[in-house]
């Protein structure tokens, strides 16, 4: 436990430092001719220039004199600063000393090098240590003898997986990841409509996994599936199987290491599988929506863990789906969308695109139950191999959504309950009229997958899907 | 003793552990913290002396009013300076 003198000279320096080594002899100087407290950072016995240099290896004066640079060399006046200087410079260290002819032998200048009380890792532990973190959220400790993970399932915070344990480092740390307020409130968090703060967003993303850079994503999304149309209330409270899936478009897609190739929709990136999973404990921790409680669903999907990948951009000869949805090319963005599952469509032997189309539409069709029309949304993934197909013929993405649109119409005697010996179906008032299996604007095409493999898949959605339930939300994530 | 930031929206109780107490006080520097209640000073300085009698090294601070918390400064200050604190939480 040191204290700072009231008046005088204070320099700050470490011996890792060349520029602090160059100095003591001047230090020393200062010390026979004005008088000197010299705090050292790393070794208590330097400089050996001077009698006793104060021991700050706690780095707790360093850091109440916010310190930058080492050596800095600061005047004080009635417990106040009234000048310093950094590095080695002869005029100014005359200048805040009120000395002449320091340092002759030295050269007249020499820059300083970085202070260990800045250093990440440090500076997170310092604003802890002195209360200066601005962080809001209610501290929790955790005892001794706790197992930290064991408490965080005790608390109910875990979706059933060990989580990161958010302590007020990581989450400084988080939080340097986004230039937003850490108070601003992005939305309402159902069910208990609880404000969603960035900070608050931010412990969820420490907690599943993400990395600072991670979290602009994890921000956008959250913004999206609170717009009071994609009713994440209704998502969440559903019998059905639905959860929301983030689709990623843009460049922070590889800046931050997503996977939109092989595998895209399953295991093995820490970015795809992070930022799904912390939009789903947002869900649960700060909008309290639980399963067997709020969230009613009789099955749910897998992807309720985690359901978030990248667009295969690169070599697409379409437009990204968040080009398509409205944002500027070259924009980063997340689209959400209530949906689940993947069911594969595997057409190995198509190489036109009217018949490729035609295998998407009649495995559309099966959607929810043959019967049903129009059941949902949905969302189809189209693997490298099958979009060759399109693009060499000159298929647009719209085109595409042109010919399924009418592919899927199908006609009522089909639909009516009993037809095919199903008891499912709508009413007789179907029979004679035309039905289409999507609502328009119903149908969503994004490209992803490996190169190899002719497997495109089908995300289905919910049941209330469009302007009575969910719509898809894309927005551009703000860094 | 590990702290962690509460991921909810905080509508449950928590309890919070007390920082574990020292065995003694030899060696250790005592802060004195002085709210600014009336003749909480008197009190406090009388304390201050008895712990020097028994070669206890004490601190004096002063909060400027017992209506807000203490200024960040002098809360670093004290956090800085001393290993323990006591205050006078009443007049």
């Amino acid at each position: 436990m040191s204290e700072l003198p009231r008046d005088g000279l204070v320099a700050v320096v470490k011996r890792d430092c060349p520029t602090c080594v160059l100095t003591a002899p001047v230090l020393g100087e200062l010390a026979r001719r004005a008088g000197i407290t010299v705090y050292t950072q790393d070794d208590p016995s330097f400089p050996d220039t001077v009698p006793g240099p104060v021991d700050d290896l706690g780095l707790d004066i360093s850091h109440r004199l916010a310190i930058e640079i080492v050596p800095t060399l600061i005047r004080l006046d009635a417990g106040h600063e009234v000048d310093r200087t950094y590095g080695w410079d002869r005029a100014e260290w005359e200048r805040v000393a009120g000395i002449a002819g320091l340092g002759i032998d030295l050269p007249r200048s020499r820059p300083g090098c970085g202070a260990k009380n800045v250093e990440p890792g440090i500076i997170e532990r310092l604003k802890i240590r002195f209360n200066e973190t601005g962080l809001v959220s209610r501290r929790i400790a955790i005892g001794n003898d706790e197992d930290e993970y064991e408490a965080m399932y005790a608390r109910g915070w875990s979706d059933g997986l060990p989580l990161v344990p958010p302590t007020e480092e990581r989450v400084l740390r988080m939080l340097d990841g986004t230039s937003r307020d850490p108070r601003e409130v992005l939305g309402l968090v159902p069910p208990d409509l609880a404000p969603a703060t960035v900070e608050k967003i931010a412990i969820n993303a420490v907690m599943a996994g993400c990395k600072p850079e991670q979290l602009p994503v994890v921000l956008a999304a959250v913004e999206a599936v609170l717009e009071e149309s994609f009713a994440m209330h209704g998502v969440l409270a559903t019998t059905m199987f639905v959860g929301p899936v983030v689709v990623v478009n843009g460049p922070i897609r590889r800046q931050i290491g997503m996977n939109a190739k092989g595998n895209a929709l399953g295991q093995g990136n820490r970015a795809n599988g992070a930022i799904g999973r912390a939009l789903q404990l947002v869900i649960r921790n700060i909008g309290g929506g639980r399963p067997q409680e709020v969230d009613r669903a009789t099955l749910g999907n897998p992807g309720k863990w985690t359901y978030c990948f990248a667009e295969d951009e690169e070599g697409s000869s379409w437009e990204p789906l968040s080009v398509e949805r409205g944002i500027a090319p070259g924009k980063s963005a997340v689209t959400v969308f209530a949906g689940f599952g993947l069911q594969g469509v595997v057409d190995r032997k198509s190489r036109t695109p009217e018949s490729l189309a035609r295998s998407f539409a009649e495995s559309l069709k099966t959607l929810f139950n043959v019967k049903s029309a129009p059941p949902c949304d949905a969302m189809l993934v189209v693997c490298p191999e099958h979009h060759r197909t399109f693009r060499e013929a000159g298929w647009t993405k719209a085109r595409l959504y042109e010919e399924l649109y009418k592919l899927c119409e199908i006609p009522g005697e089909e639909l009516v309950a009993g037809a095919k010996g199903i008891a499912e179906g709508g009413s007789a008032s179907r029979i004679g009229t035309m039905v289409n299996k999507f609502r328009p604007g119903g149908l969503m095409i994004v490209r992803a997958g490996g190169d190899a493999g002719m497997f495109s898949g089908i995300i289905g959605g919910w049941s209330s899907s469009g302007p009575r339930g969910s719509v898809p939300i894309t927005k551009e994530v703000k860094r | 003793m590990t702290v962690l930031l509460d991921p909810t929206s905080e509508r449950s109780p928590t309890s919070r552990p007390r920082l574990p107490r020292p065995e003694g006080l030899d060696g250790l520097t005592i802060g004195i913290l002085d709210i600014a209640k009336s003749r909480g000073d008197v009190f406090l300085r009388r304390l201050g002396e008895r712990l020097g009698e028994r070669g206890i090294a004490v601190r004096h601070y002063a909060k400027p009013t017992n209506t807000r918390p203490a200024p960040l400064p002098l809360a670093q200050r004290i956090a800085t300076e001393v290993d323990l604190v006591i205050e006078g939480l009443s007049d």
